[in-house]
């Protein structure tokens, strides 16, 4: 309820009043999700919400998951692999392997090096443990906690204030939040059920963790984040803090001037006319993005937030460190 | 030889495949929709498609039944099909509890499998199962023959090759020599009841508790029957992908990343020696023919033009930008065709309106479908006219 300090807001109705939080609700949090279907950015946003965090003096660990290593694409393209690097001042990058996250849970677990090696070269053991449903979804958020923990379980494990995860595409994205719930469920009792319940109940801790959709604004996207946007809430239970409407095009063009420029393209021949045709695109493009956006606003009850559409051939580091400066 | 109807001669299947994000949905789409307006009849299977495109379809319900997209409802949309257009959308899990039910010796142990917890998680959630279930329902449309042409959307995975890897991985935890251990009567199952564990045993016990352990032992043996007849089935499924009436479509997007993607899909499609049949890029910008973005005349004739020097110069950079990525477009492409060593690779331009309606599905088609020099001129018109 940190929007209500605000005097001004006091008049706003309660809509609004989320639409104006800013961007420290999200970053004050200990753990966010980045997440939303394929090919929207969500590696660039969870990058560039990292690198705001550091640059707010936040000591903070963008974690990729299923060893896609986007992330550190983006910084140098080396492969960070299961390590803690550090990118920038601040700033750490892991890329969390299943294998590796199951080797140090079960090692954590034992306290035994010899014992652990011992489990992990019993047949019995490396069959079950491929066998069980969302084990390796499972043991992936259990390292994300482990991450998130102020007092780290590893040794010599450095505290962060903020640990950022470029989840998983939607489809398999909400599967990924409930595994721990649905593995409590089936474990029924012991060690793993517990574990499990500790895990569902930092994900559903609304004040400590949250949620970044990052949407596009075209028809498909736009109905989708609508889709999860109600699923987080609802089914999960996670909290739901922003939605990033990414690669929105500038307004570059009125409507008038839209006009002239179409007659433009009709008289004009060479290239006068490809630039007076490529304008008309523009406006044609960013006018319906807005009308996208306006729709996603009306079904979600989400602050929408927008990103610009950043004309670069790659989008690098750089890219990121623009979008840093734009997130709120 | 470049039109999507060229590719897809004598083929009984199309396979569209690529990483999230690409429109592979609406590509399926268009697909089956050109192919049916040339008189066959076609049937696309697709998972969970965005509403608008489903209500388009005139498909309401997620049932796992092909329904046939009306006639009328596509006339209205000013889309002429001489062949049938049937959709369906594919549900993974009733999927997979059919195929138990067909394998199931006799109805006991099919209401077993059923109604173990453990079946019930993998079948909807075990990572690749929603991908084994897609080429399962592809086959059983296939064996029924009521078809012309089947395409498939595969489902929206990370990694597109999660799909060809799903048969294997699925297979492999069903069957599997370990799973015999089970099995036997001195096997795992009976190790856990009784008191002869060994120390791996006790240690995976104290880690993952004893329910666990249990549940899966008892699921294995609800299932012991079935192994051979999914482990059959598989090898056709498999054998069905790779057959040469099938064929692989990669879809990707125009960017750096996709396109590296595309590249791996396609090494890997070939190392398993599935029929590739060529990628589709969407969302392509066209550069201006013979243009470019940065030529320095142009600020000074566009504000001859337009009488308005600051429209001028937006409007100039504006077409500087679009160049820009036009360029990195075309060099990705180059790029992808030369790894690819293949001419096939049909571009599908960034259109002004993003595509969610039969309409749209159209006006794709009229790239898809065009021969090269057809679609060449087309490209032009869009860059200049």
């Amino acid at each position: 309820l940190r929007g209500y300090s605000h005097g001004s807001s006091l008049f706003l109705p309660p809509r609004e009043i989320a639409r104006n939080c800013p961007i420290r609700e999200l970053l004050d949090k200990r753990l966010v999700f980045v997440t939303g279907k394929g090919g929207v950015g969500k590696t660039t946003v969870a990058v560039a919400l990292g690198l705001r965090a550091a640059a707010e003096g936040k000591r903070t660990i963008v974690c990729e998951v299923a060893s896609q290593e986007n992330a550190s694409r983006l910084f140098d393209h080396t492969e960070v692999g299961f390590h803690e690097v550090e990118m920038e001042e601040n700033l750490w990058s892991i890329s969390i392997d299943p294998d590796e996250s199951m080797r140090e849970y079960v090692l954590l677990q034992l306290k035994v090096r010899a014992m652990r090696d011992m489990l992990f070269r019993s047949r019995i053991f490396n069959y079950l443990a491929a066998a069980t449903p969302g084990l390796k979804e499972l043991v992936t958020i259990g390292k994300i906690w482990e991450l998130a923990q102020p007092d780290r379980k590893v040794k010599s494990g450095r505290t962060y204030d903020l640990v950022i995860v470029d989840a998983p595409a939607t489809g398999h994205g909400i599967g990924f939040l409930q595994t721990p719930r649905t593995f409590a469920a089936i474990a029924r009792v012991g060690p793993i059920h517990a574990q499990a319940r500790q895990l569902d109940r930092l994900i559903t801790d609304r004040d400590h963790t949250g949620t970044a959709i990052v949407a596009l604004p075209e028809e498909m996207p736009v109905n989708e984040t609508a889709a999860l946007e109600q699923d987080l809430r609802d089914e999960v239970g996670v909290a739901v803090d922003r939605i990033y409407m990414n690669g929105l095009y500038p307004e570059l063009f009125s409507k008038d001037e839209a006009a002239r420029l179409a007659q433009i393209a009709e008289a004009e021949n060479g290239a006068v006319r490809a630039a007076a045709r490529a304008a008309v695109s523009e406006h044609g493009r960013a006018r319906s993005q807005r009308a996208q956006l306006a729709r996603l606003r009306r079904r979600v009850q989400t602050p929408v937030k927008t990103l610009p559409f950043l004309f670069e051939p790659e989008l690098g580091v750089e890219a990121a460190r623009l979008l840093a400066r734009r997130l709120s | 030889m470049s039109s999507v109807s060229d590719i897809l001669d004598r083929k009984d299947i199309c396979i569209c495949a690529g990483s999230g994000g690409v429109g592979k949905t609406t590509t399926s789409a268009a697909i089956a929709t050109g192919m049916a307006a040339r008189g066959l009849k076609v049937c696309v299977l697709t998972i969970d498609p965005a509403k608008r495109l489903a209500d388009s379809l005139g498909l309401k319900e997620l049932d796992n039944q092909a329904r046939q997209v009306s006639p009328e409802l596509l006339a209205a949309q000013g889309v002429e099909i001489k062949g049938e257009l049937w959709a369906m959308m594919l549900d993974a899990k009733a999927t997979f509890d059919e195929l138990v039910a067909r394998q199931a010796p006799d109805e006991e142990s099919r209401d077993r499998v059923l109604g173990n917890r453990i079946y019930q998680q993998i079948s909807s959630a075990l990572a690749g199962s929603q991908e084994y279930m897609a080429m399962e329902k592809l086959f059983e449309l296939h064996s029924e023959g009521r078809y012309d042409l089947l395409v498939l959307d595969t489902p929206p995975s990370r990694n597109a090759l999660d799909f060809l890897d799903a048969p294997r991985r699925l297979t492999q935890f069903i069957e599997g020599r370990s799973l015999r251990m089970f099995m036997r009567p001195t096997g795992l199952a009976a190790r856990v009841a009784g008191r002869g564990a060994s120390v791996a045993l006790g240690v995976l016990r104290r880690i993952v508790g004893f329910d666990l352990i249990a549940d899966l032992a008892e699921f294995f043996n609800a299932f012991s029957g079935m192994v051979d007849g999914f482990q059959a089935r598989a090898k056709r499924v498999n054998s069905l992908l790779a057959d040469p009436h099938t064929c692989f479509l990669v879809v990707c997007g125009p960017q750096g990343e996709p396109i590296d993607e595309a590249v791996y899909f396609h090494r890997k499609l070939v190392e398993a020696k599935l029929p590739f049949g060529g990628v589709i890029v969407n969302k392509v910008h066209y550069p201006a023919e013979r243009l470019r973005g940065d030529d320095p005349d142009l600020p000074a004739a566009l504000a001859r033009a337009l009488g308005d020097e600051d429209l001028a110069q937006r409007t100039f950079e504006n077409f500087s930008d679009y160049q820009a990525l036009a360029e990195r477009d075309a060099a990705n492409i180059e790029r992808l065709a030369e790894e690819m060593r293949s001419r096939v690779v049909i571009r599908v331009p960034y259109l002004d309106e993003d595509v969610h309606d039969l309409a749209g599905l159209a006006e794709i088609n009229r790239y898809l479908f065009a021969s090269n020099a057809e679609r060449t001129a087309l490209a032009a018109r869009l860059g200049e006219a």
